[in-house]
């Protein structure tokens, strides 16, 4: 170890790090590549919003107003698309590669040039996406963007795919090369370059959320990469896997697509458990309860994963026995993940408890991903199911998870460790106001979704029945509120970046622990270039 | 040499090999479900498919003392035009009583015409005890321009099958195969 630490130090000395744009380009610096990730999953979840917007201007009266429904289904199709794998698979990403060195005390991560591949690859796979998407802006609908739902069943996405699936394919190729090197980065990062004396049980709990984060991806993503592969060929290369008239099955693309979905809601939602078990005991003044069960509820979790996939396609006609299994396995995991949840009520339980921007979130996301979580587990039992799939319930369900569940925390995350990153501290008044507004205006978005899916709202339709005009009204009011109070952090981020605020000490939270907080802030350019010493 | 003794950049080599070899076991590992899967749906019926090839045995008894109604429903798929039904859209068996119905497809158009015709039984968990003699969905089916073609399908009930299924649902669709076919030679099919 002091002899990696020694060739770095050489190496840093005789190395001019490039200024302006190829600073950027070349980084091989797990800070500068973690801001990267930071600010493009941002772009994405600002660009993935704006759809979002055009969705709610069509949905805020009765009939058809502002986009034909052709164009409709093409905005929810990318909205999808762009916000699982542009916003919050990235910004999890950044936040791995700017925190775990940090938080593990190594120099860097261990693969740093493929660190810089792995981010360079995404502007590319979204500007190929988005372009479908620009293309058909421009061109009146013709030719089409992806139309078939970010879940791209066959044979929407096969037989009546438009021309562009072909480019959906390419760049969910490339998103995945991408996802696939940052999550191999993290698991050889924690293996081998931990501090003397940072054993596993040690870690962080972000650190082993995104661990356990990473081997779900080099586990499923390669599947999803199978999946696209297999639509390709059915397209265009005379195979028949998804093509009943060729002795293929539609249903089969369902049970791949979800083998790999599964798993990918949680890659999407462990970081956060991770971020909250950090936030959460610092603002309580309290070590996190009940740490040893953290770790072996996110690795139950993990495992549960890959045996509940069939719970997105009861409605598909399955056997009894089948349903059940999926049925009873989904409420299984219910359990590791209310032992989550308990335990951070119980580091909350006593403690000293102050109430800053970081707490506000951390606490709005236990509560709101506790809804989220319910609404999940109704969704679960199979023969409600029936009633409640493909409706806004479903909609209502997944935005409380991973809006204001997955979103939440990464906010909470920029507020705990922009100090950090930038060395000022986030501008208190705009981000309450970022708080509030995003608080009031995510439930007046998604909770009444709940009501009009459970009266039979069907999702991803450009029209609905005159008898849910009032909820869509307000739901798509509470959609521009959230949309514009977005925009309030933006302000916050550039603040930051510019320097503008009151200066950050080391260690901004008085009750948080951590070997971030031992290098002073902002973060300098290379940290722990000799090891600290671990207790 | 041991774990210990190795460099960093030595290590992390070797992790990262072997998290590479797994990540593309895995991109395997989504094309090893289609066999898979339909392994698993001979075994349960999960799909609704019923045999692709012709049952030999014949059926040792017929059990008189219950009926079991089969419906039978026709699809067209995309391209075909004509007529595809079936003479007969609901009939009552014996279990082991064998049977015979017609199905008839037209083409009307000027140029032969090659479908395929794909089963699915619904509650899928009949499709098992659905035994087939003879299928016009055994083989593709060649309709010369204006021909309108009987195709027959003789099916028994095993006797076996479990006493709650008292009805089902077999349905066809049918399928234009012609241009699948002119291309097919240099590509695999799925089964």
């Amino acid at each position: 170890m002091s002899t990696a630490a020694a060739t770095h130090d050489d190496h840093h000395d005789h190395h001019h790090a490039p200024t302006g744009l190829k600073r950027w380009l070349f980084s091989t610096n797990h800070k500068d590549i973690g801001t990267l990730y930071l600010w493009f999953s941002f772009a994405m979840f600002l660009a993935g919003g704006f759809m979002a917007m055009v969705i709610r201007a069509e949905l805020l009266e009765p009939g058809m107003q502002f986009v034909d429904p052709e164009f409709f289904n093409q905005m929810t199709t990318v909205h999808g698309l762009i916000m699982v794998f542009g916003a919050v698979m990235p910004a999890t990403v950044g936040l791995a590669n700017w925190m775990i060195p940090l938080m593990i005390g190594a120099p860097d991560m261990a693969l740093p040039r493929m660190n810089n591949w792995s981010f360079w690859i995404l502007p590319f796979a979204f500007a190929i996406l988005i372009g479908s998407v620009i293309m058909s802006a421009f061109g009146d609908g013709n030719p089409s963007a992806p139309n078939f739902g970010w879940t791209f069943y066959a044979p929407l996405s096969t037989k009546y795919g438009p021309d562009s699936t072909d480019l959906f394919i390419l760049s969910v190729h490339m998103m995945g090369i991408s996802s696939i090197m940052g999550a191999i980065n993290v698991v050889v990062t924690v293996f081998n370059m931990r501090a003397p004396g940072m054993t596993l049980m040690k870690m962080p709990l972000f650190v082993w959320t995104w661990l356990i984060t990473a081997f779900l991806l080099i586990a499923v993503i390669p599947v999803l990469a199978g999946a696209v592969t297999m639509m390709l060929t059915d397209r265009h290369f005379g195979t028949s896997f998804f093509d009943a008239a060729g002795g293929g099955d539609p249903v089969l693309f369902q049970h791949v697509f979800w083998f790999f979905g599964h798993p990918e809601v949680y890659i999407m939602i462990l970081p956060s458990f991770g971020i909250v078990s950090a936030i959460i005991p610092a603002f309580a003044r309290k070590p996190l309860f009940g740490y040893a069960s953290m770790v072996y509820a996110t690795a139950s979790i993990a495992l549960l994963s890959f045996v509940v996939w069939a719970h997105h396609m009861f409605t598909v006609g399955m056997p009894l026995a089948g349903t059940l299994f999926f049925m009873y396995m989904t409420m299984l995991i219910s359990v590791p993940t209310g032992v989550k949840v308990f335990n951070w009520v119980a580091t909350m339980w006593r403690g000293s408890m102050s109430f800053e921007l970081p707490m506000k979130w951390a606490i709005a996301f236990v509560v709101l991903f506790t809804c989220g979580g319910l609404s999940g587990l109704m969704l679960a039992i199979t023969p409600v199911d029936f009633q409640y799939h493909d409706t806004y319930f479903v909609v209502a369900h997944f935005h409380y998870v991973l809006v204001t569940g997955a979103i939440f925390s990464i906010f909470a995350a920029a507020y705990y460790w922009l100090p950090k990153w930038s060395g000022v501290m986030p501008n208190k008044t705009l981000g309450e106001l970022h708080f509030w507004n995003s608080l009031i205006s995510a439930n007046l978005l998604f909770f009444p979704m709940h009501f009009v899916g459970l009266a039979g709202m069907p999702r991803r339709y450009a029209d609905y029945a005159l008898q849910f005009a009032d909820y869509n009204f307000w739901i798509s009011i509470g959609g521009f509120w959230f949309g514009l109070s977005q925009l309030l952090f933006l302000a916050v981020a550039v603040l930051c970046a510019m320097k503008k605020g009151e200066k950050a000490a080391a260690k901004p939270w008085d009750g948080a622990e951590g070997l971030e907080w031992e290098v002073p802030s902002p973060a300098p350019f290379h940290t722990y270039d000799t090891p600290p010493v671990v207790k | 040499m041991s774990e210990k003794q190795l460099s960093v950049e030595e290590r992390n080599k070797r992790t990262l090999k072997k998290l590479l070899i797994w990540a593309v076991a895995m991109f395997g590992f989504a094309f090893l479900m289609v066999p898979f899967y339909n392994v698993i749906c001979d075994i349960t019926g999960l799909n609704g498919k019923t045999s692709s090839t012709a049952a030999t045995d014949v059926p040792e008894q017929v059990v008189a003392d219950r009926t079991v109604t089969v419906e039978f429903i026709t699809q067209k798929g995309d391209g075909i035009s004509g007529e595809f039904t079936s003479e007969t859209k609901r009939v009552k068996v014996h279990p082991g009583e064998i049977t015979l119905v017609h199905f008839y497809a037209s083409n009307p158009t000027s140029t032969d015409m090659i479908t395929q015709s794909i089963p699915s039984v619904t509650p899928g968990e009949a499709a098992r005890y659905l035994h087939k003699t003879q299928c016009f969905c055994f083989d593709q089916q060649t309709l010369a321009a204006g021909e309108r073609k009987d195709m027959p399908m003789i099916f028994y009930l095993d006797p076996e099958i479990p006493r709650h299924i008292n009805q089902f649902t077999l349905s066809y669709t049918i399928f234009d195969v012609t241009e699948r076919v002119a291309g097919k030679n240099n590509s695999v099919a799925v089964n």
